[in-house]
């Protein structure tokens, strides 16, 4: 049973039983909590009861509760394959994600979702891949790069494009060597300033699309990052001839109700929570020119 | 340096991605007393404040801008690497390094005589616009990348 036929919650749909409110969150218990950096922890969190179920697709998010504090939009960073368990990796900026940051296993969290449209991977098979992640955009990819190593199979050259402000701001930093021994796809990692110990590139993440290797017409690229990096970044893309149709961005507004409701993730046209956050750059180019939106 | 050498620098210079398109008979005159030289991982390439006699048309690896004050380890604020250039301060008075710049990988480099350069581009005005041309979007490029890199877009 997929994602199609499940209720977001993991209940068969159809089945009778009430449904739901929608603002209603579920608890989850906080398994285990990783330090990935000094301001960002990555929570794994299982269901109360056994048999518990999370499915989702890569590049949605989840409205994450802490109880008597608030709630916060993250996005889902875990492997879909792994419906039993909600990875999110935090990094502590506001009120909640502190709060979120700041659990100990055992901990119990609400969670509502999974909500909004993922990656289109799908629409990348028989094409070259390019994605691009700044700072801790690289969690919202991962799910797709999970998918995506699993049928490596169905796509051309795979590019991985992973910039940070130093070295020691770069998440998942033992998992992206393992990937690196992979030879079926290459990976550049940059950062903006570095000491010695530091033998990588240094430079924003676009100074390394001119190195990427991709037939442009033919890729399609996914990008996530902090909006000017994506900005800059789709610019980049689309000025080597990666289509802008072809050019997926995950852009992040203040999400509230996360159900199309309330207005606030509004983006132009879209809600950003029902529309998106995943957007094709045809789409948002015009509005990422615009200042004010 | 033998004459064979000579052609085999200019052979391997003319391939480099800085010289396509610039006149040949440019390239043989900024190419008078030019070199290869290889660095290992870790060897000072050049240092900052010192003369600036020398430019650096990069074939393999990938070489570290730092800067730093004394009694601190550098800070790498950029990398360059194949198909690139080092250094434009020997065009700019008062021709000396701001930087210091440091192979991290194993580099191999053709090394261009600054004095020779400069009088081959003097000599040969037409060309040297020529040169200048082809310089002058590197220069810019640059200038970008810091600017976008000043605006932190990898940590908000």
């Amino acid at each position: 049973m997929d994602a199609d036929t499940l209720h977001p919650w993991g209940h068969p749909r159809g089945m009778g039983e009430t449904p739901p409110h929608p603002y209603a969150p579920r608890p989850c218990v906080v398994e285990s909590r990783t330090q990935e950096t000094a301001d960002t922890v990555t929570l794994r969190l299982a269901g109360r009861t056994n048999g518990d179920r999370f499915p989702f697709r890569g590049g949605q998010f989840n409205m994450v509760y802490v109880f008597g504090v608030g709630e916060s939009a993250i996005s889902i960073s875990g492997d879909p394959a792994r419906p039993e368990e909600l990875v999110h990796t935090v990094r502590a900026v506001g009120k909640v994600t502190n709060a979120l940051a700041a659990l100990e296993p055992g901990a119990t969290v609400g969670i509502r979702g999974p909500y909004g449209r993922g990656w289109p991977l799908d629409s990348a098979r028989g094409r070259d891949v390019v994605i691009v992640a700044g700072g801790l955009g690289l969690p919202p990819l991962r799910p797709m790069l999970y998918e995506l190593f699993r049928h490596r199979e169905a796509f051309g050259r795979v590019e991985i494009i992973y910039g940070a402000r130093t070295p020691k701001d770069l998440v998942y930093y033992d998992e992206v060597q393992t990937w690196r021994q992979r030879t079926d796809l290459r990976i550049q990692t940059t950062v903006d300033a570095a000491g010695r110990e530091w033998y990588g590139d240094v430079g924003v993440v676009t100074t390394r699309i001119p190195d990427a290797r991709f037939d442009a017409p033919n890729t399609s690229a996914f990008v996530c990052g902090p909006e000017i990096m994506m900005k800059l970044t789709a610019q980049a893309l689309v000025q080597r001839g990666v289509p802008p149709e072809a050019t997926w961005l995950s852009m992040e507004r203040n999400m509230k109700c996360a159900l199309g409701f309330c207005g606030h993730c509004q983006y132009g046209p879209s809600f950003v929570c029902r529309d998106g956050p995943v957007l094709p750059y045809r789409v948002l180019a015009p509005l990422l020119a615009v200042k004010e939106v | 340096m033998s004459a064979t050498s000579s052609e085999a620098i200019a052979d391997r210079a003319m391939g480099h991605p800085f010289f396509v398109g610039i006149d040949p008979t440019l390239i043989h005159a900024m190419l008078v007393n030019a070199e290869e030289r290889t660095y290992e991982v870790g060897q000072m390439i050049v240092r900052e404040g010192r003369p600036a006699e020398e430019f650096f048309l990069v074939f393999e690896g990938k070489i570290a801008l730092e800067v730093g004050s004394a009694g601190e380890t550098g800070i790498t604020v950029e990398t360059i690497g194949r198909g690139e250039i080092l250094g434009w301060s020997w065009l700019v008075s008062p021709h000396r390094w701001r930087f210091d710049a440091r192979a991290t990988k194993p580099t191999s480099v053709i090394v261009i005589n600054a004095a020779a350069a400069r009088y081959a581009l003097a000599a040969h005005p037409a060309f040297g616009y020529g040169f200048l041309m082809k310089l002058l979007p590197v220069i810019a490029e640059r200038l970008e990348n810091t600017r976008v890199q000043l605006l932190d877009i990898h940590g908000r």
